[in-house]
């Protein structure tokens, strides 16, 4: 079998006022008809520029300047853009990661792909609009007569991604560049779309590169590997071969960050291939935290029936506005100093409990009782507020960029009262060394720091007051993986060496595996179960946990180097 | 979708109510009519009986419901100064500015938005930077001072055009047109682009920044990807995309060009109803002055309803038939 799309000594140059960033270099790699190649690495790895090179769509600067690009043993780099994009939508297509951006909101999906079709392929009008019929019937949507005439807001993110697929599929491409084509979903959608993948690679012989940084995906969908580090290929070959015989230290240290669904490990081995991890240094923090004395045998939450609902539909008569029940009558209780977590698919209410305990959203119903005192209710909760602190999701829009890092870390002590002047500058300084950053990034902007340097800065905030209880709102999912493992290293030292209380939610199975000690189960707004982690894993008693938990990817072929003295007993 | 409308229509009423009453209360304090209609040689009996046949003498509430009341039926009394109905007295000038602000409401959105798409697409080229620099006189200057460099440049030094009046117009049904004769097509250029010109770059600017926008987000990559032409994407995918903003400010743009329309009116002498405006508040020519504000009210609130229900027609999203599965 030849190979359909080969990639040889691919170079992609950024030429920037000063120098010559190197995204991609000397990368190599073939697909075949029908095989889905994965690409992987962390961001920054180069992996997102070479399909961009193959689409001919770099980001201005940007350009090829070495190696070629062959389609079907056609040279197709260093076309020319009308010749390019003859190529583009009809021989290879795109995939692109957000479902929910990368549909034209103000036409309907049948006015998009009927000007792909017509735009490739010389049919009538007739015939175009029959083969998008056909098209969204065989990306599995249903009704597509009905469907064909919406618009995109009026299909959910894993439909969106089908429509998108679609589009693709217009003019029967033969190769499919899909970039992160699941990341935006959840679990369960996301198992749908790559199934359909692997069925059009089978059925059409398709051949795919599937860029992406989960290791999940790759070991449960690709036929081949390819590991990126740096704008280099660091390692190629058969999955099951790379993922449990990896060769390269860079694949080593990848592979031992990934959280394994069927183990719990005491720490994330931090198998630093070129010494990027900076230690969390947290003995001397202990040392000066103001531990609280507690009771540790009450909880330290007691929650009771907890509902909070959206208005959906305004209307002047109360009977007919529409509301949206987001938590439904919803009780556990948090004890004092274990990790508690909560999963569920989105939309299952997860981050509004979250919310309410935090005192961003006020409950429609229901008790909150932090150690014995109602939160729930009208009055003061200053003295709670101090207590509680909570991490967010994405680093980057959780700071304000035009405050300083300093500035930013002293706030709720300041905001509370608790420090000022001298003690203040000292409690920032002495966190920003903890958290690993040093006290000299206090006085950078926050668009100086990448993605895990940033959840740093959020962590050292949240500690600032010195809290209770933490909650940490999916604090790693943008992340990559060697990232995600020194902030859930960290997370776990706050949580042994402080007595701190975690409220970590996630829809990531393995690493709430990895955090929690007690883990809940929502669906729809719904308590579905509340159990300890180990047992809810080993032995989920309910339908719906088992149906989550089957979706997890299975990892069992991942080499288990470095992370065997790791395992807890 | 009809409950939609109607409640904007009501909120529409509503404020038209509120600028009136804004609008006639206001006149109370201008000066007394009396004072100027009648001459040195009047007696305390011509004041008294002028008062009563005006309706002055009556309580403030009473004289502004006989004012609706009159208003709605078209009726806005009559000039202090001409002693003739008002809304003759509009209805003969309103054609004069309600062509000019459209000639030169056109002139704005058509040249704005070109341009503003040109300068987005090209960002990088010369002809934008020449474009963009020289938007900013159009931004900086004020209007009498370009319509009296026109004058000067096209009237005084070149004579292509005339530099004051509407030229040769045509009755047609009550309403006096300019478009149909040669002088009075050239007699609109140079107001029209006086009076444009800001509004023109302002539009220009907000194309531009909003294009470069849309132009960065993912559908229209992704409209790349599958390999549509630069001018579908262009013009099709991304243009749409940016129009949401465009007509918001479009829209209260357009309604300032007629109501600022004064300005220019005054440089060419340009017999519209900016000029009976300035005229009328000279003389506190109060059922003139009212008339003209409940006419650019209407205007306003008019031209905001319409854009209210062009959102809706472009964007699918706001009609509400949201269901999400």
């Amino acid at each position: 079998m030849s190979a359909i799309l080969d990639i040889a000594d691919l170079t992609v140059e950024f030429p920037t006022r000063r120098e010559i960033f190197v995204a991609v270099d000397g990368a190599s790699l073939t697909v075949e008809p029908g095989e889905i190649h994965g690409l992987v690495g962390e961001s920054g790895a180069g992996k997102s520029t070479i399909g961009a090179a193959v689409m001919a769509l770099l980001e201005r600067p940007g350009r090829i300047a070495g190696g070629t690009i062959r389609l079907k043993n056609r040279i197709i780099s260093g076309r020319d853009r009308a010749e390019m994009r003859s190529l583009r939508g009809s021989e290879i297509s795109m995939i692109f990661q957000d479902p929910l951006t990368s549909l034209n909101p103000l036409f309907t999906i049948r006015e998009q792909l009927t000007e792909t079709i017509t735009t490739h392929l010389s049919v009538t009008d007739a015939e175009a609009h029959e083969r998008a019929h056909d098209l969204l019937a065989r990306v599995g949507i249903p009704e597509p007569d009905i469907r064909l005439d919406q618009y995109p807001h009026q299909f959910s993110g894993g439909m969106r991604q089908r429509v998108v697929i679609a589009l693709a599929l217009c003019s029967e491409p033969d190769v499919i560049i899909a970039d992160e084509p699941t990341t935006a979903l959840d679990v369960s959608i996301q198992a749908q779309i790559l199934d359909l993948i692997r069925e059009l690679a089978n059925e059409r012989q398709v051949g795919v590169i599937l860029i992406t940084h989960d290791m999940g995906v790759i070991a449960d969908t690709t036929d081949r590997v390819t590991v990126m580090y740096q704008g280099k290929v660091v390692e190629t070959g058969a999955t099951r071969l790379v993922l449990g015989k990896p060769n390269h230290p860079y694949t080593k240290s990848l592979i031992a960050a990934v959280p394994r669904p069927n183990v719990k490990l005491h720490r994330f081995p931090l198998l630093s291939y070129d010494g990027r991890a900076t230690e969390f240094r947290i003995d001397d923090l202990a040392r000066n935290w103001n531990k609280a004395d507690t009771d540790s045998a009450k909880p330290l939450f007691e929650i009771s029936g907890l509902t909070k609902r959206f208005l959906q539909k305004r209307s002047f008569i109360p009977s007919r506005r529409q509301y949206l029940v987001a938590v439904n009558n919803v009780s556990f209780d948090i004890r004092q100093g274990e990790v508690f977590g909560i999963v569920g698919e989105s939309g299952s209410g997860k981050s509004t409990v979250a919310r309410m305990i935090a005192g961003l959203y006020r409950a429609d119903g229901g008790t909150i009782l932090y150690g014995g005192q109602p939160v729930t209710g009208s009055g003061s909760l200053a003295w709670y507020r101090r207590q509680i602190q909570m991490i967010f999701q994405d680093p980057y829009s959780s700071l304000n960029p035009r405050m300083r890092v300093d500035a930013i870390v002293a706030e709720p002590a300041l905001h509370h009262r608790l420090l000022s002047g001298k003690a203040l500058r000292h409690r920032v300084d002495e966190l920003l060394e903890h958290v690993g950053l040093g006290a000299a990034a206090g006085l950078k902007y926050p668009h100086e720091f990448s993605g895990g340097q940033r959840q740093r800065i959020s962590i050292a905030r949240a500690l600032a007051t010195q809290p209770r209880f933490l909650i940490c709102d999916e604090p790693t999912s943008a992340l990559d993986v060697s990232i995600q493992a020194q902030i859930l290293n960290i997370l776990k030292d706050l949580q042994e060496h402080l007595s701190l209380t975690m409220l970590f939610i996630s829809h990531d199975l393995p690493v709430v595996r990895q955090m929690c000690d007690r883990v809940a189960v929502m669906q729809n707004g719904r308590l579905v179960e509340v159990r300890d982690a180990e047992a809810l894993f080993a032995s989920p008693r309910e339908a719906y946990t088992r149906s989550l938990l089957k979706l997890m990817p299975r990892l069992d072929g991942l080499a288990t180097e470095g992370i065997q003295d790791q395992v807890e007993a | 979708m009809l409950n939609y409308v109607i409640r904007r229509v009501f909120q529409s009423v509503v404020v038209l109510l509120i600028v009136g009453l804004v609008a006639f209360s206001m006149f109370r304090f201008v000066g007394d009519p009396i004072d100027n209609m009648l001459g040195q040689e009047r007696t305390q009996a011509d004041i008294e009986r002028l008062r009563t046949q005006l309706g002055l003498d009556q309580p403030f509430p009473v004289q502004y419901w006989r004012f609706l009341e009159n208003a709605v039926q078209g009726n806005f009394g009559v000039s202090y100064r001409q002693g003739r109905p008002v809304a003759e007295i509009i209805a003969e000038r309103a054609p004069a500015t309600l062509e000019l602000a459209a000639v030169s409401g056109l002139f704005a959105i058509v040249i704005g938005i070109v341009l503003g798409v040109f300068t987005a697409i090209r960002r990088e080229g010369w002809a934008s930077n020449v474009i963009m620099t020289g938007s900013l006189i159009g931004v900086s200057l004020p209007t009498f001072l370009i319509g009296i460099l026109l004058i000067y440049v096209f009237s005084v030094e070149l004579d292509l055009l005339p530099s004051f009046g509407r030229g040769d117009v045509v009755d047609i049904g009550g309403w006096s047109t300019g478009f149909l004769t040669a002088s009075g097509l050239k007699a609109l250029v140079l107001p029209a682009i006086t009076l444009g010109l800001y509004q023109m770059t302002l539009i220009m600017r907000l194309v531009r920044a909003e294009m470069l926008e849309v132009l960065r987000q993912d559908y229209i990559n992704f409209a790349r990807a599958r390999g549509l032409s630069e001018r579908v994407v262009n013009f099709r995918h991304a243009l749409k995309n940016t129009l949401v903003p465009v007509i918001t400010v479009t829209g209260l743009q357009l309604g300032s060009i007629i109501a600022f329309a004064i300005i220019t009116e005054t440089v060419f002498q340009w017999p519209g109803v900016g000029l009976l405006f300035i005229n009328a508040i000279q003389f506190v020519d109060i059922p003139v002055m009212a008339a003209y504000l409940m006419l650019i009210s209407v205007m306003f609130v008019g031209i905001n309803l319409l854009v209210d229900l062009l959102y809706v027609a472009i964007d699918p999203r706001l009609r509400g038939e949201g269901n999400t599965t």
